[in-house]
């Protein structure tokens, strides 16, 4: 077990005017994965970079372990981090790229050679060493800038989107095999990602950023079952869930021409009702109308409208959904999510 | 019949490989036209002249004289010098030059845009001004006390162009000079993605480690590009040298070889100006420039800055 705990307090960062990162508070377990996820422009990379040291705060303290180490040069830091773009320098063979670390630090030759092909045995790229970037393809640029994080075997490991420029196929397989990697290592990892799935999968508990501030970390399966708002809840899950805007009374959810029962609550007044589509089904007593089904495959994805709201749901291929045909939709109490009307989790 | 396909086949052959020749020959034709106009001609004539006695006396009825010119050139006593001050110029100013512009190049690139930009642009000021104003500037700068600001500073009244020729002569061709490699390095700084920056910093590079390891390799075709460039144009460059000691002080202590070929051939102490002299001495020059060119794209390993072409033709 090689992994540090990796503590952030009270952290932010201001570009001038801009506030990229607002008073963040998170800790990550040593040797755990942890995976932040957010859309695009929502200060996960500042994050990453403030922890690698490229960046410094503009307030709050970075520990790792017991140390302190925010105002601390990259390089005394112990990180590996593989970059969006993978950073590789394209004047080097990918042998000379993961020896990089190492030739800095004036390793001997030989342990160097040793680390470096044992590690790139590791990620599969052993045959393709006395290549440049530019002669490889993307996968193997990708494993050799995790090979090159890797190879110094460091403390902490921060991965910056590191699987979206692949396609889809070698993604899954890279996906797995960082996982595996990461556990058998049992590397302190950072995973910022833009891709909710990507996040589910890896890692064992997600941040789910936005705009500068953290709204919630919890296991995947937390974050799937209890997200926290309503920002939470339509960003984790796919197909993505229906949030309505409604007014909540007595164990019933109004909206906009029609109306469902939901779970008593003390909350009264405007609110927001939350139901993924694989929850939702037929035979209850909403009336809706069919407007398109996809199909998905295993599954179609139908889109229907009930009074003004479009609600979408997931449903086995052979169930017929009709365009224009009328259906009864059955919205389970015990599977609604229930929020204020700040977007606030009620229940 | 089917000997007579067989000819058809082969005649298609023979005029699809003539079509693939003369098409690229036709696109080439408008350079190849440009450089033998403008370069290659000048070169040959320069050649042709330096075999002959041409001069303003025989310059109806110039004689061929074969190696004599190339002769007198290697008896003449002062050869050694000329060659001695022509070597150390060249490499003098042009290390003031590529290291200055780079050392510039990496500080400017390194501190915020406001402090940056200024500092170039002061340093591209001498290359705007005329230069024989420039050079009065210097000439100024290094007079004797009470006027020279040199001496006022340093204490020690002198004219220091008499005093220190070369140091001023470097100087002066530096300052102009050095924001040439700073323009060009700087952008090729800029032109480097902040992410191998940060790769590196996370790698464990210090600074100096970051600029010996990433940006020093990722520059070398700019500095290729300067080091030959200004090699060549300081063999040939004499205007400073020219206009700050002529050449002195004393017997030949700062002439450069570019810059007695120019009083042989154009401005000779003695009223006859020897155009086959020059000439010879010019075509001494296209030599060295060949043969110094060479050896920069051998040390710079020129064949692997050269990537494959990225639009393929045929
Ligand atoms: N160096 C910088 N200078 C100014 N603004 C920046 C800088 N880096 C990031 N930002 C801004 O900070 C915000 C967060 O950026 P970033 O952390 O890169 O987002 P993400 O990685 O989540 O897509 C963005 O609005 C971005 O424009
Ligand atoms: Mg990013």
């Amino acid at each position: 077990m090689r992994g540090i705990e990796v503590r952030l307090e009270g952290l932010s960062k201001h570009f001038g005017r801009v506030v990229a990162l607002r008073s963040l508070d998170l800790e990550v377990r040593a040797g755990e994965m942890v995976a932040f996820l957010g859309p695009s422009g929502c200060g996960k990379t500042t994050t990453l970079l403030l922890v690698a040291g490229i960046y410094r705060p503009t307030t709050g303290a970075i520990y790792f372990g017991d140390r302190r180490v925010d105002g601390l040069h990259p390089r005394d830091r112990d990180v590996g981090m593989v970059f969006q773009s993978y950073a590789l320098y394209p004047h080097l063979t990918l042998f000379e790229n993961i020896a990089f670390p190492l030739r800095l630090k004036r390793r001997p030759e030989a342990e160097v050679r040793a680390k470096v092909s044992q590690t790139a045995e590791l990620l599969g790229i052993g045959h393709v060493l006395d290549r440049r970037p530019g002669q490889v393809s993307g996968g193997q640029q990708q494993r050799a800038a995790l090979a090159r994080a890797l190879v110094k075997e460091p403390q902490v490991l921060l991965l910056d989107e590191p699987l979206s420029n692949l396609d889809a196929q070698v993604r899954l397989q890279a996906r797995a095999e960082i996982r595996r990697l990461q556990r058998d290592l049992g590397v302190t990892t950072i995973l910022v990602t833009h891709d909710q799935a990507e996040a589910l999968a890896m890692a064992d508990r997600v941040a789910v950023f936005s705009t500068g501030e953290v709204q919630q970390y919890a296991t995947p399966l937390e974050l799937y079952q209890r997200p926290q708002n309503t920002f939470v809840a339509g960003f984790v899950g796919h197909p993505p869930m229906n949030v309505v805007r409604g007014r909540l009374e007595d164990g019933t959810f109004e909206a906009d021409g029609w109306r469902c029962r939901v779970p008593r609550l003390s909350y009264r007044g405007e609110g927001y009702l939350g139901v993924r589509p694989e929850d939702l089904r037929v035979g209850g007593e909403v009336e809706a109308r069919v407007l398109v089904a996809e199909t998905l495959g295993r599954e179609q994805l139908v889109t229907v409208r009930v009074g003004a709201t479009e609600l979408k749901l997931l449903a086995a291929q052979a169930d017929g959904f009709a365009a224009d045909s009328v259906v009864k939709l059955d919205i389970p109490p015990d599977r609604v999510h229930l929020f204020d009307a700040a977007g606030r989790r009620i229940g | 019949m089917e000997e007579a396909t067989r000819a058809a086949v082969a005649a298609r052959a023979r005029e699809r490989a003539w079509r693939g020749l003369w098409v690229p020959l036709l696109f080439l034709l408008p350079a190849t036209l440009l450089v033998s106009l403008f370069y290659l001609l000048p070169v040959a004539t320069t050649l042709y002249l330096s075999f002959t006695d041409i001069s303003t006396v025989t310059f109806r009825n110039p004689q061929w004289v074969g190696w004599e010119n190339y002769r007198d050139l290697v008896r003449d006593p002062f050869l050694g010098r000329i060659l001695g001050n022509t070597a150390r110029y060249v490499s003098l100013t042009l290390a003031f030059n590529i290291g200055v512009g780079l050392l510039l190049a990496l500080l400017t690139s390194h501190v915020p845009e406001r402090a940056g930009n200024p500092v170039r642009a002061l340093w591209l000021l001498p290359r705007i001004l005329p230069p024989v104003v420039y050079v009065l500037i210097w000439q100024g700068l290094t007079r004797e006390s009470p006027f020279g600001l040199v001496s006022n500073v340093v204490g020690v009244s002198r004219n220091w162009i008499t005093a220190e020729p070369w140091t001023v002569i470097v100087l002066a061709n530096g300052m102009v000079g050095a924001s040439f490699g700073m323009l060009l390095f700087t952008s090729a700084i800029r032109s480097i993605p902040a992410d191998l920056f940060y790769a590196a910093a996370v790698d464990g590079a210090t600074a100096w480690q970051t600029v010996r390891r990433v940006i020093l390799p990722l520059l070398r075709w700019p500095l290729l590009f300067a080091t030959a460039y200004q090699t060549l144009s300081l063999l040939t460059s004499f205007e400073y040298i020219l206009l700050l000691t002529d050449g002195g002080p004393g017997f030949y202590t700062t002439t450069v070889w570019s810059l007695h070929a120019y009083k042989l051939a154009l401005s000779n102490y003695f009223g006859n100006v020897q155009f086959g002299m020059g000439a010879a001495m010019a075509a001494v020059l296209v030599v060295v420039g060949v043969v110094v060119s060479v050896l920069y794209l051998r040390l710079f390993n020129f064949k692997a800055l050269v990537g494959e072409p990225k639009i393929e033709v045929n």
